[in-house]
């Protein structure tokens, strides 16, 4: 009994050490972002591997996202003969939560782990030492470009992932529910307030942040060996999908509890 | 001028440096030699700064390296990785032209390529080679690009580690030669690790031994074969028998 108290406690006690080492080397990434040397080159590249080349993953999500909640939202509303709100519902349901997490979630799986992949390969090659002998700060060349490139473009997949979601919801909408293609997008558009969208734009930024700073993070502190680069892959999708989620709801209570 | 003065690292409860004491007079050729794992990658880090020392100290040319200016320490440095360390992303002539691309040595892309595209002469390779990537190239290939991207920048400091290691004996015949004329024609301190005895007659002007975590005998390479340390003589000697565990 002891024991396992011993044991909880000990977990709990790792847990807050890693979280503490989390967050110094997110204010260490924050310095190193914004004081010179830059390395443009390197941002270019985090831009479009982060940015351009997740454009199919978050809008294949988006769409069949969309086209499921109109179905679900139309099922429940018919309940109480509220079938009328599937263009509202979709909308806000969309841009509000669904259009930052689920892109948010696909994207760490992409990005957080191939950033940590990368990272940690240099690192067990020493091409991260190297780094350091050649002068060159590791956190600036590799981590500031990567973190800075997610938090810029993650708000715009988000935006685009909003667009598709929307419309998958519109292509259901006018083919299966039999909704007036002008109305479903009156509805749409009369009905969204600027901060519904402006508010999953701040949490696609938040998440991009997060989702490039796990994948250095761990790649950062990769163990040595392939079986090292393996489960820092691992720990970094891991820990973003968790922050993200966890982040969402605590975006969310700030941005819309009463 | 290099001095390591009672040098301590332990990793967990793996004590690898144990009091680590060995100069090395500018100028000279240092081959520092022992079996795998006993902490020769680990010495070499510790002057760089790459690895922090649990305790002693390291002196380059008189100033202790912790209080060092790190950028002006560093770019008195260049360092041959035991694995290349190329970076594959990037180009062979942007590795050789790193530190030529930006930092305080930066200058136009253009001569930056030009002085990549000449040290790559200077180790042998074609200028074709410059476009290509590190992972197109083959094991010796990639060891002199290495080689280029250490001396890019005229350093005054070089250290190889384990240069000829994964080599064929006349790539490391090669290398070895390479090494020891770059080291004569540039005047530069030069540290060379390696358990490659043919390493040693081809480059070392003094050589130390580390084992147990201490430089167990150091003296000219002339020395090195009427020398009677036991640790030595079994190591020169690959022999199975001798104060040097052989099963470890
Ligand atoms: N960053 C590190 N973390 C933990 N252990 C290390 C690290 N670097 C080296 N070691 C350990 O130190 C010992 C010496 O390593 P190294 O200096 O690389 O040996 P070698 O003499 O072959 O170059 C090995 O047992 C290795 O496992
Ligand atoms: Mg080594």
């Amino acid at each position: 009994m002891i024991g396992a108290v011993a044991s909880l406690g000990h977990a709990t006690l790792a847990a807050i050490a890693a979280l503490g080492r989390i967050a110094l080397f997110a204010a260490s990434t924050l310095r190193h972002m914004f004081t010179p040397p830059f390395y443009p080159r390197e941002f270019g590249n985090a831009l479009l591997t982060i940015g351009w080349f997740s454009l199919p993953v978050v809008g294949m999500t988006a769409i069949f996202t969309g086209a499921a909640l109109a179905l679900q939202i139309y099922a429940g509303g018919s309940r109480f003969n509220a079938e009328s709100v599937v263009p509202q519902i979709v909308a806000i349901g969309m841009v509000r939560e669904l259009g930052p997490v689920l892109g948010g979630l696909m994207v760490a799986a992409r990005v957080a782990s191939s950033i940590a992949a990368e990272i940690g390969t240099m690192k067990v090659t020493e091409q991260i030492d190297a780094l350091v002998t050649l002068s060159t700060n590791p956190m600036k060349y590799l981590t500031a470009p990567r973190v800075l490139a997610a938090t810029l473009t993650l708000p715009v997949l988000v935006a685009v992932g909003d667009t598709i979601g929307i419309m998958g919801g519109y292509l259901v909408g006018i083919t299966r529910l039999d909704f007036n293609s002008a109305t479903y997008l009156q509805n749409t558009v009369n009905f969204l307030e600027p901060w519904d969208i402006g508010s999953g734009l701040v949490k696609g930024a938040v998440f991009g942040f997060l989702i490039a700073l796990m994948g250095c993070y761990f790649g950062m502190h990769s163990a040595r060996g392939a079986q090292g680069v393996g489960a820092a892959t691992k720990a970094a999708v891991v820990a973003a999908s968790v922050l993200i989620l966890a982040s969402n709801y605590l975006l969310t209570e700030a941005f819309f509890a009463a | 001028m290099i001095e390591l003065i009672d040098v301590h690292k332990t990793f967990g409860d793996n004590a690898v440096l144990r009091g680590v004491n060995l100069i090395v007079p500018k100028g000279e050729s240092m081959v520092i030699i022992g079996g795998s794992g006993t902490g020769k990658s680990v010495t070499i880090k510790c002057v760089l700064g790459l690895i922090t020392p649990d305790s002693g100290t390291i002196k380059v040319n008189g100033q202790d390296v912790t209080k060092a200016d790190r950028d002006e320490f560093l770019t008195h440095f260049g360092m041959l990785f035991q694995g290349g360390a190329l970076f594959d992303s990037l180009h062979v002539w942007e590795n050789v032209a790193f530190r030529l691309l930006r930092g305080r040595l930066k200058r136009p892309r253009e001569e930056a390529r030009e002085i990549a595209i000449e040290k790559l002469r200077r180790v042998g390779l074609k200028s074709s080679v410059a476009d290509q990537f590190p992972a197109e190239l083959s094991g010796g290939m990639q060891k002199r690009v290495g080689l280029a991207r250490a001396i890019a920048a005229e350093p005054d400091i070089i250290f190889f580690d384990e240069p000829t290691t994964g080599l064929d004996p006349i790539m490391a015949g090669v290398i070895n030669e390479l090494i020891r004329e770059i080291v004569v024609e540039m005047g530069a301190t030069a540290v060379t690790i390696t358990h490659d005895m043919s390493s040693v007659r081809a480059i070392a002007d003094d050589v130390a031994m580390l084992h147990d975590g201490v430089i167990q005998w150091t003296g000219p390479v002339s020395d090195l074969d009427s020398c009677n340390d036991p640790y030595v003589t079994q190591f020169v000697n690959g022999r199975a028998e001798g104060p040097i565990e052989a099963v470890r």
